[in-house]
């Protein structure tokens, strides 16, 4: 059954809010200082912003990996904190286990075989693109590939949040841009919420229809900017004229984050 | 230059090699051929070398046999030191099976325990660290059972590289699966059985290949201090009762077989760690190189 048409942004149901979260490490080092950020159902979210600004810290407060030191994250009834997928910049595979063991870790840990989840599995293999590999090994594929594979093990539980850090970094610009695509039908198909960690101006505006722009010491957000240019987008998105002034308009906001750093 | 060798290399249905490439693998070949033979060769000319020696110095085989007696000696002897050698066998290898189950059964409750291995891993240490020569006749002493003391023995040797192998390898996990597991809620069972273990198996299969030659030490070693009685004589006691009666020829008989004993578990042990991994772990990979 296909997902409901997402309503305009502004006016979906929020899932989760983090409200004046602060998270300082031992050292006083302030890792966010009152990050505000209200996440609404089906957002595809870019966080950002230059290294050190407290992406990743804020992906893993989401996580539940670590607790606000002060401030708070609001979960509602519509999303709990146990559900949800996560990508990190490596692919994390467990080297041992197929790729189709792989993709079902998450059901596996709560307890169902691997015969009753098969269809899913299966599935969000064919969603990937990755139904011959199911018996391969993570070494026998390219870096490309065990993304997606991650992605596959995030995805296969269909949870309604999807956390991603930086899952593209370390792949060629040609594998990326093909990831992009995908990860944007995958997320239609599934109609998950994203928040998705970058470095990339590029990809942020290609993938997101909010950009949260942050700056550092302390991390906090500096900009929130909406591209309300209309999904499917597909490759031509890249070279529209809406698509290079969204850029010019992020990456200024990104200066102005850093500014405000230096 | 690949290009120039591609012009003047064999034209028709085969596609061109690179100069380079061919002289790569004409070298692997060699290579391969040469891993066997030069050892054998190594080997011809030692025995040649020696019996040279024993037979232009007229040396006394009481006081050094020619590789010809050695092998008599081998034949004739055979069904003494064949029971000799399965003797010693079966301890070395009862050793190190208890080496497994201890060392890995510590190391798992170690890592279960922060406590637990605060308290008794200094005593692992020292029990490693001491000398099992030194420590075999007091095992003596109070184990009235040879073959539990030679185990005993053997098993002090053993099972620390197994312990502080697995150790390692359970806390070696890939940080960003631990977290995966925890945000999945995974329980502890759940990740010890899932994610330590595997983790940790190239780690103890490492460790296990360096037990298996010192159980054998152990055993040789419990064997010497033990004396023979009650189990039977094994093949370090026959070395050394072959040596009393100035029988150097089966000293060195009994040695070989020592020596070829050590070689096969060493042997099975990394074969079999090899079919444990060969499926997804890098070093049993075989790349070109
Ligand atoms: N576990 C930790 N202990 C101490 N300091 C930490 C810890 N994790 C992060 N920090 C600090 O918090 C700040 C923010 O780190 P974070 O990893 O969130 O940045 P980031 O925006 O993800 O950077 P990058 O883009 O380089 O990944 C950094 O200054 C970092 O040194
Ligand atoms: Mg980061």
């Amino acid at each position: 059954m296909p997902p409901a048409p997402l309503p305009p942004l502004g006016q979906r149901p929020e899932i989760l809010r983090m409200e004046g979260v602060n998270k300082t490490f031992r050292g006083n080092v302030v890792a966010l200082n009152g990050m505000t950020l209200g996440v609404g159902q089906g957002d595809f979210i870019s966080l950002l912003g230059p290294s050190g600004c407290g992406k990743s810290t804020a992906l893993r407060l989401i996580a539940g990996l670590m607790q606000p030191t002060t401030g708070r994250i609001r979960w509602t009834e519509a999303q709990s904190q146990g559900d949800l997928g996560v990508v990190f910049q490596e692919p994390t595979l467990m080297p041992w286990a197929t790729v189709a063991q792989n993709v079902w870790l998450p059901f596996r840990l709560r307890g169902e075989s691997y015969a009753s989840v098969r269809d899913r599995v299966e599935e969000v293999l064919k969603l990937v693109g990755l139904e011959k590999f199911r018996a391969a090994y993570p070494r026998e594929l390219s870096g490309g590939m065990k993304m997606r594979v991650s992605i596959a093990r995030a995805m296969v539980t269909r949870p309604k949040l999807i956390l991603m850090d930086e899952p593209f970094a370390a792949l060629d610009e040609i594998t990326r841009f093909k990831l992009n695509n995908d990860l944007l039908e995958m997320k239609a198909a599934i109609g998950c919420t994203v928040i998705f960690v970058t470095h990339s101006v590029f990809e942020s505006v290609f993938l997101s229809d909010r950009i949260v722009v942050m700056a550092a010491r302390p991390g906090r957000v500096s900009a929130e900017l909406t591209v309300d240019a209309p999904y499917p987008r597909h490759e031509d998105f890249r070279t529209s004229a809406e698509y290079a002034a969204r850029c010019r308009a992020a990456s200024d906001a990104l200066h102005t984050a850093m500014e405000l750093a230096a | 230059m690949s290009l120039t060798n591609a012009e003047h290399g064999p034209a028709g249905a085969s596609a061109p090699v690179d100069l380079e490439e061919s002289r790569r693998h004409r070298r692997q070949s060699v290579e391969k051929i040469a891993r066997w033979t030069l050892p054998a060769f190594v080997l011809l000319a030692m025995l040649f070398l020696w019996d040279r020696i024993v037979v232009w110095n007229e040396i006394p085989h009481y006081i050094l046999p020619s590789p010809g007696n050695v092998w008599e000696s081998l034949t004739t002897d055979w069904p003494i030191l064949f029971d000799a050698a399965l003797l010693t066998g079966r301890v070395t290898l009862m050793a190190l099976a208890l080496a497994v189950i201890g060392g890995a059964g510590l190391a798992i409750l170690f890592n279960q325990s922060r406590m637990i291995e605060m308290s008794f891993y200094p005593y692992a240490v020292i029990l490693q660290v001491t000398p099992v020569v030194s420590i075999a006749p007091l095992i003596f002493i109070y184990v009235s059972s040879k073959t539990v003391g030679m185990l005993l023995c053997a098993w002090i040797v053993a099972f620390f590289p197994v312990l502080s192998s697995t150790t390692l390898g359970l806390n070696s996990v890939d940080h960003n699966l631990r977290d995966l597991f925890r945000i999945y809620g995974a329980s502890r069972w759940q990740r010890l059985w899932m994610l330590q273990l595997p983790s940790a198996l190239p780690y103890f299969l490492g460790g296990l290949k360096i037990a298996g030659g010192l159980s054998l030490i152990g055993a040789v070693v419990a064997e010497l201090v033990a004396g023979t009685g009650g189990v039977g004589a094994g093949l370090a006691f026959r070395i050394q009762e072959a040596g009393y009666r100035l029988n150097i020829a089966r000293m060195f008989a009994a040695l070989g077989l020592v020596a070829m004993m050590g070689v096969m578990i060493f042997a099975a042990l990394s074969l079999f760690s090899h079919f444990m991994l060969r499926k997804w772990h890098e070093s049993a990979l075989k790349r070109e190189t």
